[in-house]
């Protein structure tokens, strides 16, 4: 048995947390969450100049020939450091969407600057309310021009490059297809988000050149595919920053005197901090599982990336929301940087669609494949 | 990242599965897996001749130094003889207590003569232990105890009461923790001793529970006299050859015998009267997803546990994971599963009910799962002291010499 990453991956995530506490990166967050920036570009700068962006691709793609390991326990520091970066948007959407669906002149022109972070990415694929998986989708490419509107856009005015989910007049059926965000025909505005330290925003198409993402005959590539790597992705930021919440927490509990004693020492404190730990173990475990998946090309990436979403979902949203209790009311103070978790709990819960939209993907693989369902 | 034994693992998990091939009837083969919580009384038999099977092919005490019968292995590998002996309808129940906690706190303190006469006994499946420890009022706070133990020349007189002892009706000999001194604070006044269950005075009466079973006895102690020689530890020290018990315990706890996960989704695909499957509902779909998502969750947790131990760590308080939420994943799978067919979820005649009322036999005794082997509660503060870190809860008693600890509301 030997279910642990691998010592050189978690050499790298040892890494990533000394850069992300060495740069201070949830004071960068603030910065953002003050409206002084869209996004933390000089520590976006900074981690691309480590390769971060690219840990995943092969060095023929600009990347430096990492793996998906490396690439988990990255973005497990990300959730933990609270950072302000498009960092889900270009490199667990974009990169991974050009990379398995794109032809190999796509390839070459796109991934190079996507993984020095000089191109930034997004995933355009919601028009308004409902899940992703379910989207009634409206927009249409009409020879190589796109028409539409999409919203939310994660780090939609940030993006240079859209990977957009369009009707195609041509061909029927729906396509991904690669988008320039930065033209004149594309009308951009940031919305307000719950949380202002990961942008969303409304885009409109007005006959906007779009290029087809592979070949133009082929098929248009299964959109859950794309959604469960994503997810396993998530899965490590969130885990991240549930365990960033407990680690304040806790530290909180030790240090807060109340009635002469630690309230650490109260089991009403310590039983809730024990059920968040217990919460994490068991998503981190569930996550282990999806990136195994994932690194292995398994057919039990649909049920494994789906198990992990919700079990990361749920943990970071206990322990972001008990963090703020075991903080008392300096926990719902705007200087307290408990509500930043709280924020991004839920940026990161809903951007790939609902909890109830991975429990019903669940039950969907568990009903396909009976041998998934053991204890 | 695998899931692949090391070469020296696959090893020993082959010669496991050519005992068990070659000595037990898989699961799979067997009528009804609708067994109760515990086996019954009349299994007892069926228990030491498996127990003697699995000693004479080298199985029994897989971590044991070999001079007493154990093959000197990890913990690894009782890790996988446990995985693989899970396949086969075996008997279980019995000798667990015995050879988990009982001889391996033996083996720390007893002398070589009482080792010569009672490990291999136990080891060959012919002597039955207890643990005599629990009373009335000392269960999570088990330092508190109160059956006393006197000192007369070279012996020593027993009298009080134990509870919650497992097997203590079938058992040989047991394990007792005793006070030796009431004026010292309580941890300081324990001393341990093992006795034969058959010494005059020593009265088992099992305990009836919710269930209907009869899992635990009340043992009473009537000026019960022990020697001595099967004294424990020095005088005064039995906290610590009752730590040395527990610390055994973390290697047996967290599995829970019962309705799993995937027999309530096998109930799920059952229809009612009208033909309807609770499967195809939107809130049981819901709550399915959700017990997925924990039982993935425990078992890619003991994968992680069986990685440190296959690179040679100990099972940490990390275990209490699996104590806490297995308990309340059972009551929860038992009352989901008794309200799917409506009142119907009710009747517990075998011939009337899906699975022969297996789910509502699980209801009755799933209570007792979050009591037994550590609370929920105890299990959250091991966890939150233990592996968060927190300090401990304020103590009335700290220091408090024994007789002087309140015991009720000041009058």
């Amino acid at each position: 048995m030997n279910f642990e990453f691998s010592a050189s991956a978690m050499e790298i995530g040892t890494e990533a947390r000394k850069v992300l506490e060495g740069r201070k990166a949830l004071a960068g967050a603030r910065q953002v969450l003050n409206g002084a920036a869209a996004y933390d570009s000089e520590l976006w700068s900074l981690v691309a100049g480590l390769g971060w962006q690219g840990a995943a691709l092969p060095e023929s793609d600009g990347g430096w020939g990492g793996n998906h390991e490396a690439l988990c326990l990255i973005a497990q520091e990300i959730g933990r450091s609270g950072a302000a970066l498009p960092f889900s948007s270009s490199v667990y959407c974009a990169i991974p969407a050009i990379q398995h669906y794109g032809n190999e002149a796509q390839k070459k022109k796109y991934l190079p600057d996507l993984a020095s972070g000089k191109t930034i990415g997004t995933f355009c694929l919601s028009e308004g309310r409902g899940d992703p998986q379910h989207a009634q989708v409206e927009a249409i490419v009409v020879n190589g021009l796109l028409s539409g509107t999409k919203w939310p856009v994660p780090d939609g005015t940030i993006a240079d490059l859209g990977i957009v989910v369009a009707k195609d007049k041509n061909h029927g059926g729906l396509g991904l297809y690669l988008v320039r965000l930065d033209g004149q025909s594309v009308a951009r505005k940031r919305l307000d988000c719950i949380d202002p330290t990961r942008e969303i925003a409304h885009v409109e198409f007005n006959e906007t050149p779009a290029e087809r993402l592979g070949d133009a005959s082929s098929a248009a590539p299964a959109m859950n595919d794309l959604l469960d790597r994503v997810a396993v992705m998530l899965a490590f930021e969130q885990i991240g920053g549930a365990q960033a919440c407990l680690d304040m927490a806790v530290e909180y509990a030790r240090n807060r005197y109340a009635f002469g004693r630690p309230i650490g020492s109260l089991q009403a404190i310590k039983h809730k901090l024990a059920d968040i730990y217990v919460a994490i173990e068991l998503a981190r475990s569930n996550a282990y599982f999806a990136a195994w998946a994932l690194s292995n090309d398994a057919p039990e990436l649909a049920i494994a990336a789906a198990t992990a979403r919700v079990s990361a979902t749920d943990a970071f949203h206990l322990a972001a929301k008990e963090n703020i209790q075991t903080h008392g009311g300096f926990g719902v103070t705007w200087d307290a940087d408990c509500h930043l978790y709280l924020r991004r709990s839920e940026w990161l819960a809903l951007v790939v669609g609902s909890r109830r939209s991975w429990k019903a993907r669940i039950m969907s693989e568990l009903t396909k494949h009976p041998e998934y369902v053991a204890d | 990242m695998d899931f692949d034994d090391s070469p020296a693992e696959a090893k020993f998990r082959k010669e496991v599965r050519a005992f068990l091939e070659a000595n037990a009837i898989p699961k799979s083969q067997v009528q009804s897996r609708y067994t109760r919580a515990y086996p019954s009384d009349d299994m007892v038999q069926r228990a030491c001749d498996w127990q003697k099977a699995k000693a004479d092919n080298g199985f029994a005490a897989i971590l044991w130094p070999r001079r007493w019968g154990g093959r000197e292995g990890k913990p690894i590998e009782q890790v996988i003889y446990n995985q693989e002996e899970s396949r086969y309808d075996v008997p279980r129940g019995v000798f667990e207590i015995t050879l988990g906690m009982c001889m391996p706190t033996m083996l720390a303190y007893a002398s070589e003569k009482d080792l010569l006469q009672h490990v291999p006994s136990a080891l060959q499946g012919r002597e039955i232990w207890c643990q005599l420890f629990s009373e009335p009022s000392a269960g999570s706070d088990l330092a508190g105890l109160r059956t006393r133990a006197r000192r007369e020349g070279d012996r020593w007189i027993i009298n009080g009461q134990k509870i919650w002892t497992s097997r203590a009706n079938i058992a040989d000999f047991g394990l007792l923790l005793t006070r030796t001194d009431s004026t010292v604070p309580k941890h300081a006044g324990l001393t341990a001793f093992f006795l034969d269950m058959k010494s005059p005075g020593v009265e088992v009466r099992p305990i009836k529970q919710v269930s209907g079973d009869y899992n635990f006895n009340e043992v009473f102690f009537t000026e019960v006299s022990i020697p001595d020689s099967q004294r424990l530890g020095e005088v005064g020290k039995g906290w610590q050859v009752a730590m040395t018990t527990l610390s055994h315990e973390r290697l047996t706890v967290g599995e829970i015998v019962g309705p799993n996960f995937a027999d309530f989704f096998q109930l799920c695909t059952i229809p009612d009267n009208n033909g309807k499957r609770p499967v195809d509902d939107p809130a049981i779909r819901e709550k399915l997803a959700e017990l997925h998502v924990l039982t993935s969750g425990i078992r890619y947790t003991r994968y992680r546990v069986m990685t440190a131990l296959s690179r040679g760590g100990n099972p940490g308080p990390e275990a209490s994971i699996a104590k806490v939420v297995n308990a309340c994943k059972l009551q929860e799978i038992a009352a989901l599963a008794l309200d799917l067919y409506g009142p119907a979820g009710m009747v517990m005649n075998p011939e009337l009910t899906p699975m022969s009322g297996w789910f509502q036999q699980a209801y009755l005794y799933a209570p007792g799962k979050r009591i037994g082997g550590g609370t929920d509660e105890i299990m959250r503060n091991v966890i939150a002291e233990r592996v968060l870190g927190l300090p401990a809860d304020h103590r009335a008693d700290k220091g408090v010499s024994f007789d002087k600890i309140p015991v009720a509301p000041p009058r």
